[in-house]
């Protein structure tokens, strides 16, 4: 099977330059049949690396020990759930995970639009397989993951079969390890598809802005994906790792932040383009720079330049990720030089107070937050070339930056979809802001009353309050109009108007969802921690909680040994709950991972883990900690998923009940006066 | 052209502070990264800067202390002696021979004060013959023994 699917792979690589090439050819000459063959080898391309996947995964599930990376990854023990996960728990693995799903997007692009936009069509699968070229080059010829075990013997190579395998690491034997790479990895993989519309749009001066229209959703889809998946890895992190928070700022972090960064300018800054014809140049350019943040957030979690000292290992892709990330740069500009007069604004900016200049400096805070997490977490490679020496910069630096464009942020979440496009009036800032802002300042005060005093933690439940506030009263709005039209109650028609116009009130949803986020954020700013040398029976105290351990001991379960504690939580004296967190000890490689307990609660998390034990007196150590309102975060990461997705629904026609309308031709238009009564301006859509 | 100044000074005033916040942060917050053998060469003020040293620890070497751990630390040759003297427990990938990353300041006695210590087995994780590296999270991995 290791042979068949590097067979696959290698035929793979083939299409994929036949598609790639005579994709060229076929932009040059116009050639019907020619377009069609490199269509159809740009779906083999696809279908080819589904059957390595599929081969590799076949490996892990027979147990093939005679397979190197099956050896590395995997052992006899390891349930079927985590083989599956095994798939990219490894360099090789992960690479050709990364060429599955972007195969899973390509040939959805190509199977939905093969019939539609025939001018643009061959350019876009030239980009899309030139970027799948070069990562089939990594999967043939750098990091197979076909490769056999062997030892060089004096007669030439030899193969052997190992008896098994060294096991997954344990750190990535967790249910949200599964399902957190392949989020981010579709987020990653998935920005190469408005990328490859931008690029194909720009070389074939494709008329208008109809490509911003027919990636928006691919770019919805992909950033849905990335927020998750950087999500479900700060909640692994938090849950599975033990030190009490759930993010870093560590480089494989910021990684996955930064194209997160670009994405959600890009959102935002094409409803511009859509709306005003104006940074058509921004656009083209943030999309682009999107794309490279993805390559070089696979590169960076890859090879570890970053995170490493010399004496941990590093890898070998890391020339060919240098090479191609310049290549594009190179391609993207030629581009741009040859057709910059394409892209040339239709419109100026007319005032600060503007829904225009709210894009702006969204995108502007966006921007420099990404700078400036990206140039954090280079710092080192860029200090050792000039200077020679390797200097890091730690989590005070991204947070003194990121905090404040934070609040910034957050606070054009409120204003932002409010303000008119061109200019706002004083009375319309009166009519929106007014209510908004005495919650706001309401909530201080009450906040205030309650005893948080910090700067950071204030300004931020009260843009909270506020933002929280605005979207509210949008929603209410709107819903009274449709209503007073309809006789439905306030909740259905609420309903009806989000199912109306999706994209607007869906991205409300998202808004609301990072305002629950940065409600969890700010909580941060109370954290408390007690570490404590135990004994059975004795007690520790932390907030209004009492931790009594009851037992500890020690237990030999199939894969690994584990050291448990049974912990009775007290609550102002009166019982609460057991906790029971553990230790495991992972026979086959020497690893061991943490089981945080962890209870939950809107208002704060008791995280107690089981630290060690005392090197002198063999006492266990209960290090636990008191993170106020984490749930919120995870509450707001679900809000935002399900809002993006609302946004991707369709929009519903407005249904007339005006009795006897018999004539259907007038029922959109009619439906358009209604929905334009609805929105009172030009949308937010 | 009003317009345009208000929005410069918009951006600038953004940008700026920004930077200035950066710098505070850079200042900080930043830690040298250092071999052992590089370490005896350092001068002056150069040796108060917070830093990190790589090394593998020597096997025998780990002394647990009331208060701290001693260990001693080689690399390229040189050796150099540690004491830990952070809070939390150390990892328990910390072993005779296992690769460690110390963050601390040499002291004055020529023992470099360690409070965060991360550590990586060498032994059995690497894969055998044509195998790469450990972990899908390299730094996920250390920072859970930080």
């Amino acid at each position: 099977m290791d042979v068949f699917g590097s067979f696959a792979l290698l035929l793979a690589f083939v299409c994929g330059v036949y598609a790639f090439v005579g994709g060229i050819a076929a932009i040059r000459t116009r050639h019907p049949l020619l377009i069609k063959s490199t269509r159809q080898a740009g779906m083999a391309t696809c279908v080819l690396i589904f059957i390595a996947t599929v081969s590799l995964e076949y490996l892990f599930f027979t147990d093939s020990f005679s397979s190197a990376y099956v050896v590395s990854h995997s052992n006899r023990d390891l349930s079927s759930f985590y083989k599956i996960a095994a798939l990219w728990s490894g360099q090789e693995g992960s690479l050709l995970f990364w060429s599955f799903l972007l195969a899973v997007y390509v040939i959805s692009v190509l199977l939905v639009y093969r019939n539609k936009n025939g001018e643009l069509m061959p350019y876009v699968g030239v980009v899309l397989a030139g970027v799948q070229v070069f990562f089939l080059t990594l999967n043939n010829f750098v990091a197979s993951p076909f490769k056999s075990l062997g030892v060089e013997t004096a007669t030439g190579f030899s193969l052997f079969t190992r008896a098994d395998g060294n096991g997954l690491n344990p750190l990535l034997q967790y249910p949200e390890m599964v399902i957190h790479p392949p989020n981010l990895y579709s987020g990653y993989t998935g920005f190469t598809i408005p990328f490859a519309f931008a690029l194909a749009a720009l070389l074939a001066r494709y008329p208008g802005e109809k490509w911003i229209h027919l990636t928006r959703k691919w770019t919805m889809i992909a950033w849905c994906f990335q927020t998750l998946g950087i999500l479900l890895g700060a909640h692994w992190a938090y849950a599975v790792l033990g030190w009490g928070g759930y993010w870093a700022w560590d480089p494989v972090e910021n990684a996955s932040l930064l194209p997160w960064l670009t994405g959600t300018a890009f959102l935002h800054s094409v409803m511009m383009q859509e709306k005003r014809g104006m940074m058509k140049v921004w656009n083209v350019w943030l999309v682009f720079t999107t794309f490279l943040l993805c390559i070089l957030g696979t590169f960076l979690t890859r090879s570890g330049v970053v995170s490493s000292v010399h004496a941990f290992a590093q890898s070998s892709i890391g020339p060919w990720f240098i090479g191609f990330i310049l290549f594009v740069l190179l391609v993207c500009f030629g581009a741009y030089v040859k057709n910059r007069d394409y892209l040339r604004s239709e419109n100026q900016l007319d005032s600060m107070v503007s829904r225009e200049s709210s894009f702006l400096f969204n995108n502007l805070i966006l921007l420099v937050s990404c700078i400036a997490v990206l140039s954090g977490t280079l710092f080192p490679v860029f200090s050792e070339w000039f200077s020679g020496s390797r200097i890091s910069v730690g989590t005070p630096f991204f947070n003194k930056v990121n905090l404040p464009l934070g609040l910034l942020l957050l606070f054009l979440t409120g204003v932002g979809p409010l303000l008119a496009w061109r200019k706002t009036s004083a009375d319309s800032l009166k009519r929106n802001f007014g209510w908004p802002l005495l919650v706001g300042l309401i909530s201080g005060a009450i906040i205030f009353a309650l005893g948080i005093r910090g700067f950071y933690p204030l300004v931020c439940f009260i843009l909270c309050a506020f933002v929280a506030a605005t979207i509210t009263m949008e929603f209410y709005r709107g819903a009274k109009v449709i209503k007073a039209r309809t006789n439905m109650n306030l909740l259905a028609a609420a309903q009806e108007l989000t199912l109306r116009n999706t994209r607007r009130y869906g991205g409300y949803i998202v808004h609301m969802g990072m305002v629950l986020i940065f409600v969890g954020l700010a909580g941060a700013a109370f954290n408390r921690d007690v570490q404590k040398d135990m004994q059975q029976g004795s007690t520790m105290q932390i907030g209004s909680y009492n931790l009594v351990l009851q037992s500890y001991d020690s237990k030999a379960e199939r894969n690994y040994t584990s050291q448990r504690m049974i912990v009775e939580v007290m609550k102002n004296n009166k019982p609460l709950m057991m906790l029971y967190p553990e230790r495991r000890f992972f026979n086959t490689n020497e690893q061991s991972g943490t089981m945080v307990a962890i209870y939950s609660t809107l208002q704060e998390d008791l995280y107690v883990v089981y630290a060690g034990q005392n090197p002198e007196t063999n006492a266990p150590v209960i290090h636990a900690y008191l993170n106020p309102l984490v749930k919120w975060i995870w509450l707001g990461g679900v809000v935002v998923v399900l809002g993006t997705i609302l946004a991707l629904v369709p929009n519903r026609r407005a249904v007339l009940v005006l009795a006897g309308a018999q004539q259907p031709a007038a029922a959109p238009s009619v439906a358009q006066a209604l929905q334009s009564a609805v929105t009172h301006r030009e949308g937010h859509d | 052209m009003q317009k345009k100044a208000k929005f410069g000074v918009g951006i600038g005033v953004i940008v700026v502070s920004m930077a200035v916040l950066a710098w505070l942060g850079y200042s900080d917050s930043k830690t040298y990264y250092h071999t052992i053998a590089e370490l005896s060469t350092l001068q002056g003020s150069a040796r108060n800067h917070r830093m990190r040293v790589g090394g593998t620890v020597e096997p025998g070497s780990i002394r647990r202390l009331s208060g701290r751990v001693d260990f001693v630390l080689e690399g390229e040759g040189k050796t150099l002696p540690v004491s830990y003297v952070g809070s939390d427990p150390l990892p328990d990938t910390f072993i005779d021979k296992s690769q460690a990353l110390v963050e601390g300041k040499p002291g004055s006695d020529g023992r470099f004060v360690a409070e965060h210590v991360q550590a990586k087995c060498a032994s059995k994780y690497e894969a055998a013959p044509g195998g790469d590296k450990p972990s899908a999270s390299p730094s996920a991995v250390q920072r859970s023994e930080m």
